[in-house]
């Protein structure tokens, strides 16, 4: 079974399909979407579609460049996002991308069952019983792909008169108002940032000061698109960006009073507004999983998952789509990857697929034979345009095996798991950004059943590893594993 | 575990005992939590770009060329060494259980001792412990 029909239901669904896994979809939604029937309100999304790139769109390199488009195999079902964007943006509308997931799931004919809504959870034997408003469904297999979207505010004295992101009114309600936002990632940003023209004031506060994703290097913190209010509250233009915790809301006639204290120098800080939101996060709504044994962390309550997105606890349970997230990898440098995002989730849920059809469904995964003369450049080749690498920097690799005499083509791995897991003498490599934001091919060997360091190639001023100076390197890091 | 649990299980890590509230609040929001499942290395021996860890809930044992030296639990800490040297750490930690952690990474580390002196002044007096330890088991 599987739970949710936003981009994380729907790539599971598809991948379910072509291994020819039986399987049911239901959605408590009334169409495909999953948060992009919402969410974000205002603004763009934050991953990007680029008409133009250097490789053709409907090719596998071309997924670096389309961010939004769910994978597939046929030809007509690839790239579906370009020509559903009005060419104004890298980044779709809200509504593009809806309609880029509607037309995905009617032009791979995925059955969803809309409408039906998954209440509670029961054991069957060695399988489940999800019970649903349209009754109940017995399955060996449950996919939760049910996002982080469920509101959740901190438990603040009078958050009675909070209003929380996902409650969040047109434009026009908040015109000439003074406006407090709790939260400063990228929900409270995007709220400031769409809000600016017809706001009178805005604040935005939370204890810990905000990072921006141009100084991590990455996509953590807060996104260049949603930078506007940081440069207005740079210049003092009505917008006040305040490191704070913020104590007790109290509602009067004239307005709402938020009492903070300040978190450079523990002195108190009220603020006089009209309209408070919190943008202070989101859960994911798992109803009683906890109680069937799934252990879960963090503010949003993610589940405690294995590399391949399995319920730590409850054998059977997988998640896909956003909640990925709490699968952290690496983490070199403490930049985190993209599982939260569909650039990044698409190629999780595809691992995640496989390893349910390998571990469950019996198939056997092809492991190709790549001749040693080949080897080298094949992996410089997937260092350079293998989007699996690129949107999941340290945290996918494409790994090569040795049986001593053939070397056999792993495919795309998780890279937690290939360093982590005994195995026969292997390489792996993948792209890595470092702490000062430099990128480069990194390369993990297996040998004796254990991988003992991490080794980095030289960089490339445009990102191409497929040179000689690349392949010595590489050479002299696999020597006794590709070459003799 | 929600913010106000988070926050509790700071409270009783030594690490932050000089800490207010306040502080602890704000280190909370500092700080990621993770988790890991039974078996998963948490640091890598040898490995570069590795962070400073607090373990909110579980055990980890501590490996060296695969010998298992000694285990932390609840309030411990580690990948302080390779953060303040520059150098991949020289142990595998690897999670015994379900692990809850709070993950701070290392290039973030300097700027947060330096915010909170009597948190470094505690660390040093951890890892001064541990060269007395050494020491004295090496005589």
């Amino acid at each position: 079974m599987v739970v949710g029909s936003g981009p994380g239901g729907l790539q599971a669904s598809y991948l379910l399909g072509r291994y020819g896994i039986k399987h049911a979809v239901i959605s408590a939604d009334p169409g495909p979407g999953g948060m992009f029937r919402r969410f974000p309100f205002f603004q763009r999304l934050l991953s990007w579609t680029k008409p133009n790139a250097p490789y053709p769109q409907g090719t596998r390199e071309y997924e670096w460049y389309d961010w939004n488009s769910l994978l597939a195999v046929e030809p007509e079902n690839r790239s579906v996002m370009p020509p559903l964007m009005d060419g104004t943006s890298e980044f779709p509308s809200r509504p593009e991308m809806e309609a880029g997931l509607r037309t995905f799931a009617e032009r791979t004919g995925l059955a969803v069952r809309y409408g039906t809504r998954w209440e509670s959870t029961s054991r069957d034997g060695e399988g489940f019983l999800l019970h649903t408003s349209d009754g109940d469904y017995r399955a060996g297999t449950l996919i939760f792909a049910v996002g982080v979207a469920e509101a959740w505010s901190p438990a603040t004295n009078g958050i009675e008169h909070v209003s929380h992101y996902v409650d969040t009114l047109d434009a026009s309600a908040y015109a000439g108002k003074r406006l407090f936002i709790m939260g400063k990632q990228n929900s409270g940003f995007e709220l400031a940032s769409g809000l600016l023209h017809v706001a009178s004031r805005i604040i935005l506060a939370s204890p810990r000061p905000a990072q921006l994703s141009v100084n991590t290097h990455s996509l953590a913190g807060v996104r260049a698109r949603y930078v506007q209010p940081w440069e207005d509250s740079n210049l003092g233009g009505g917008v006040f960006i305040v490191n704070a915790t913020i104590e007790r809301v109290e509602r009067h006639a004239d307005g709402i009073t938020v009492h903070t204290r300040r978190s450079d120098n523990g002195e108190p800080f009220a603020a006089e507004v009209d309209s408070v939101i919190a943008a202070t996060g989101f859960q994911c709504p798992l109803h009683d999983l906890t109680d069937l044994g799934v252990t879960v962390f963090g503010q949003s309550r993610l589940p405690s998952m294995t590399n391949f997105y399995e319920s730590a606890t409850v054998p059977g349970i997988f998640f896909a789509g956003t909640i990925g997230q709490g699968v952290a990898g690496l983490k070199k440098y403490g930049i985190p990857a993209n599982s939260g995002a569909v650039q990044g989730a698409r190629y999780n849920a595809r691992l995640m697929v496989q390893h349910v059809a390998e571990t469950r469904f019996g198939v056997v995964r092809p492991r190709p034979r790549i001749k040693a003369a080949d080897a080298i450049d094949y992996l410089l080749t997937e260092a350079t345009t293998a989007p699996e690498l690129w949107n999941q920097k340290s945290y996918l690799a494409r790994a090569v095996s040795t049986d001593g005499h053939t070397l056999h083509d792993e495919g795309i791995v998780s890279l937690a798991d290939f360093v982590d897991s005994p195995g026969p003498d292997a390489v792996a490599i993948t792209v890595e950004t470092d702490e000062t934001g430099d990128i480069h091919p990194a390369v993990y060997v297996r040998r004796h059943g254990r991988v003992d360091s991490d080794a980095r190639l030289q960089n490339s001023p445009l990102h191409d590893y497929r040179t000689a100076a690349h392949r010595r390197e590489l050479l002299a890091l696999t020597r006794g594993i590709i070459r003799r | 575990m929600n913010q106000d649990e988070v926050v509790d299980a700071l409270a009783g890590v030594s690490l932050f005992a000089d800490l207010r509230r306040p502080q602890l609040e704000a280190v909370a929001h500092t700080f990621t939590e993770e988790s890991f499942p039974q078996g998963q290395r948490i640091l890598r021996q040898g490995f570069q770009g590795t962070g400073f860890y607090v373990i909110v809930d579980g055990e980890v044992a501590v490996h060296i060329d695969g010998e298992e030296r000694a285990r932390l639990g609840k309030g411990d800490f580690f990948g302080e060494m390779s953060v303040l040297l520059g150098e991949p750490p020289v142990a595998d930690i690897v999670a015994l259980g379900s692990l809850r952690v709070l993950h701070l990474s290392g290039p973030e580390l300097p700027g947060f001792l330096r915010q909170y002196p009597p948190v470094m002044y505690r660390m040093l007096q951890a890892v001064a412990r541990r060269l007395r330890n050494a020491n004295r088991w090496r005589n």
